[in-house]
């Protein structure tokens, strides 16, 4: 029998295998932030623990900073002072930190693989559930929560059971205006948000080869949502194209050998999976969330669901009850609903394509009037690599406001929220009860369409947008 | 870590699916850096009305609930973010052990290291449990880690089948970064090895 992808991540790093307990797993790379870490370092000094392996260590700050132009002082004194705990505790256990003024911060799981931090074929955990973002790479990237994390700083290991493994071949092409976003929402809705748990999922197929890094960090990033402990794509030359001359990266004669070895990490044409899920990509249109979670979703040629035709009682209640929260009635097309705020960002969508493509869809057209639309980058590279193209002229000339990277809008725990009642188009990953502010109503689109829906205040289909030529102001 | 052995307590029905963990405990909450004192935000948006007073329609408010120490949930409790804050948040309130047919894997970890028993039901079993304890607010169910069933008066019962090493860890309470540190003989060889 063969090996998946996962198998052979797996194999490669069990420490031990213990009788009676889960495999001791080791960590080659462990990204830190802000809101997770503090008492993880607390719990260190504590039991007078040191940090095992400083140098598998990345930290940076995202979820808490603002992203207005020059923020400093933080105005919340509470932020402030979980800012200044990571600089402190970086500091004294000596590990690297990407801090507010460095020309590399940015949101974790994007600077990870711009640093070259993240690589085919390594364990990858942070404190946060997007971690699954890394496994784009044939990484195995999972979340951990903030007692885990103090165990990976005194240990650089994990104790863990395997996850089972789940196939999901994706069939023919995205069309145009069709996104990985669009497939992933698809993909949560079709096995719904508890799908995939206790799984490890493998994306493969024509439509996950023909893929850019930052589709499939999109696709691998949103796979959490449907509960799985990870999203992976195996590596191939898109992925060694991405990673080659990143600072972190293998260089010279090294590069070439771990080539070979990042080639061998595909699973074998018989390995097993628990699961196989097939989906098929060429009759996919673009997706909208209308409900409270990520696999409440439509296209945007649907219409809002009628909770009358829900299977059972509790799924009629929770059609209800999102639908009562979204302020939406049954049968509204979704092509009818406004918005009062876009937001074009987070660990899903704030990278160089994903700005691009909301670009491209604004370029000569100007923002609805009462609706307002953030841009935030993912990372300061991206912002710089954005600027070096003009897509910030583009956005501003358009009304939207270009912003400093971080987490931002996706979670409000900065002052970006969004008001109660009010109605976002949003590139982030999960339009729960309040997650943008309390009373928020968040619909989960892609960029493309995010900025459609700035446009025309409302969602539209972008695969009929009118693309026109930046105005003069673009450069 | 306090170890869980046998508990009984009130029963709070929370009778709904996929109950995330920005509901459990909303990030506005997160930027503090202490591990403590999060039970006062447990539930907020549900708890309280956005003027803050309490909202009377959130079964946790009703006095036959005021001492609720077991949670019962339906499918897929504690999704979404990889919040620790959300055990925390549970357990400084009061709660000592949640029940549902299954739970996010995130969340799951989180909450066995922090002494809070996750029950996974059969969804028939959960069903009737809500049944009953709707039926009677206030009810007492017992949660029972050393025979692994759940039982209340009226005769409910149930088994669990909890991982092995989970439930040694409770039943003991046992830091298992001290059991991963007996290890390091095993972790310094693994690292020389792919030198």
């Amino acid at each position: 029998m063969g090996r998946s992808l996962l198998d052979k991540l797996w194999d490669e790093h069990v420490v031990c295998q213990p009788e009676g307990e889960p495999a001791l797993l080791y960590i080659d790379l462990h990204l830190v932030h802000e809101v997770t870490s503090p008492q993880a370092f607390d719990g260190l000094r504590a039991a007078g623990r040191r940090v095992r392996r400083a140098d598998l260590t990345v930290a940076t700050v995202d979820h808490n900073v603002p992203t207005t132009p020059n923020h400093r002082p933080i105005d919340d004194p509470i932020a402030a002072r979980q800012i200044e705990a990571l600089q402190a505790n970086c500091a004294e256990f000596g590990i690297p930190l990407f801090d507010m003024d460095s020309p590399e911060q940015g949101i974790v799981h994007v600077i990870g693989p711009e640093l070259g931090a993240t690589l085919p074929g390594k364990t990858v955990v942070c404190g946060d559930s997007h971690t699954s973002t890394h496994g784009a790479f044939g990484a195995l990237g999972f979340g951990i929560g903030t007692s885990e994390v103090e165990h990976v700083l005194a240990t650089q290991c994990l104790p863990q059971h395997k996850p089972k493994s789940m196939l999901v071949r994706v069939n023919g092409r995205l069309a145009p205006g069709v996104t990985a976003k669009d497939l992933a929402l698809s993909f949560i809705a079709k096995i719904g948000t508890g799908g995939a748990t206790g799984h490890a999922v493998e994306y493969a197929g024509e439509a996950i080869q023909v893929l850019s890094m930052d589709a499939r960090m999109t696709l691998c990033n949103l796979t959490i949502e449907a509960g799985a402990r990870a999203g992976m794509v195996a590596p191939d030359d898109t992925t060694f194209a991405y990673v080659k001359g990143r600072r972190f990266a293998p260089q010279g004669a090294s590069w070439d050998k771990a080539v070979a070895q990042w080639r061998a990490l595909a699973s074998d044409p018989d390995a097993h999976f628990d699961q196989v899920v097939e989906l098929y990509a060429s009759s996919l249109v673009p997706q909208v969330t209308w409900g409270t979670n990520p696999a409440m979703v439509v296209g945007v040629d649907g219409e809002v669901p009628n909770p009358k035709a829900a299977k059972t009682e509790v799924d009629r209640k929770a059609i209800e009850r999102a639908l009562e929260y979204m302020g939406l009635s049954a049968g509204t097309p979704i092509e009818e609903i406004k918005i009062d705020v876009a937001f074009i960002g987070s660990c899903t969508n704030s990278r160089l394509e994903d700005l691009r493509e909301a670009a491209r869809v604004a370029a000569g057209h100007r923002v609805a009037s009462g609706v307002r639309a953030l841009v935030v980058p993912g990372s300061q590279e991206i912002k710089r690599a954005a600027e070096s193209e003009g897509l910030d002229q583009i956005f501003k000339a358009a009304g939207f406001e270009w912003r400093e990277p971080g987490c931002s809008m996706c979670l409000g725990m900065n002052p970006d929220i969004v008001l109660p009642g009010q109605r976002s188009a949003s590139t982030s990953n999960r339009n729960f009860e309040g997650r943008q502010g309390r009373g928020a109503r968040t619909h989960l689109v892609s960029p493309a369409m995010a900025a459609a829906a700035a446009v025309v205040g409302h969602f539209t289909d972008v695969r009929r947008w009118e693309y026109r030529q930046a105005s003069a102001g673009g450069k | 870590m306090q170890p869980f052995r046998v508990h009984t307590g009130v029963a709070l029905p929370l009778d709904r699916h996929n109950v995330d963990t920005d509901q459990i405990i909303p990030k506005q909450f997160l930027k503090r850096i202490e591990r403590t004192g999060f039970g006062q935000f447990l539930f907020f948006d549900w708890r309280f009305r956005p003027d803050g007073s309490l909202n009377p329609d959130f079964l946790l408010n009703e006095p036959a609930y005021a001492n609720a120490s077991v949670l019962v949930s339906g499918r897929n409790f504690g999704c979404g973010s990889s919040r620790e804050h959300a055990p925390w948040a549970l357990g400084d309130y009061g709660f000592r052990t949640v029940i549902a047919p299954y739970f996010a894997d995130i969340f799951a970890s989180n909450s066995a290291q922090n002494g809070i028993l996750l029950v996974s039901l059969p969804e028939e079993k959960v069903s009737d449990l809500l049944a009953r304890i709707k039926s009677r607010p206030g009810e007492r169910v017992t949660v029972d880690l050393e025979r692994c069933e759940v039982r209340d008066e009226t005769g409910f019962l149930a088994k669990f089948n909890p991982d092995p090493f989970r439930r040694r860890c409770l039943l003991e309470g046992l830091d298992d970064i001290g059991l991963t540190m007996q290890h390091e003989a095993e972790i310094t060889a693994y690292e020389a090895r792919r030198r």
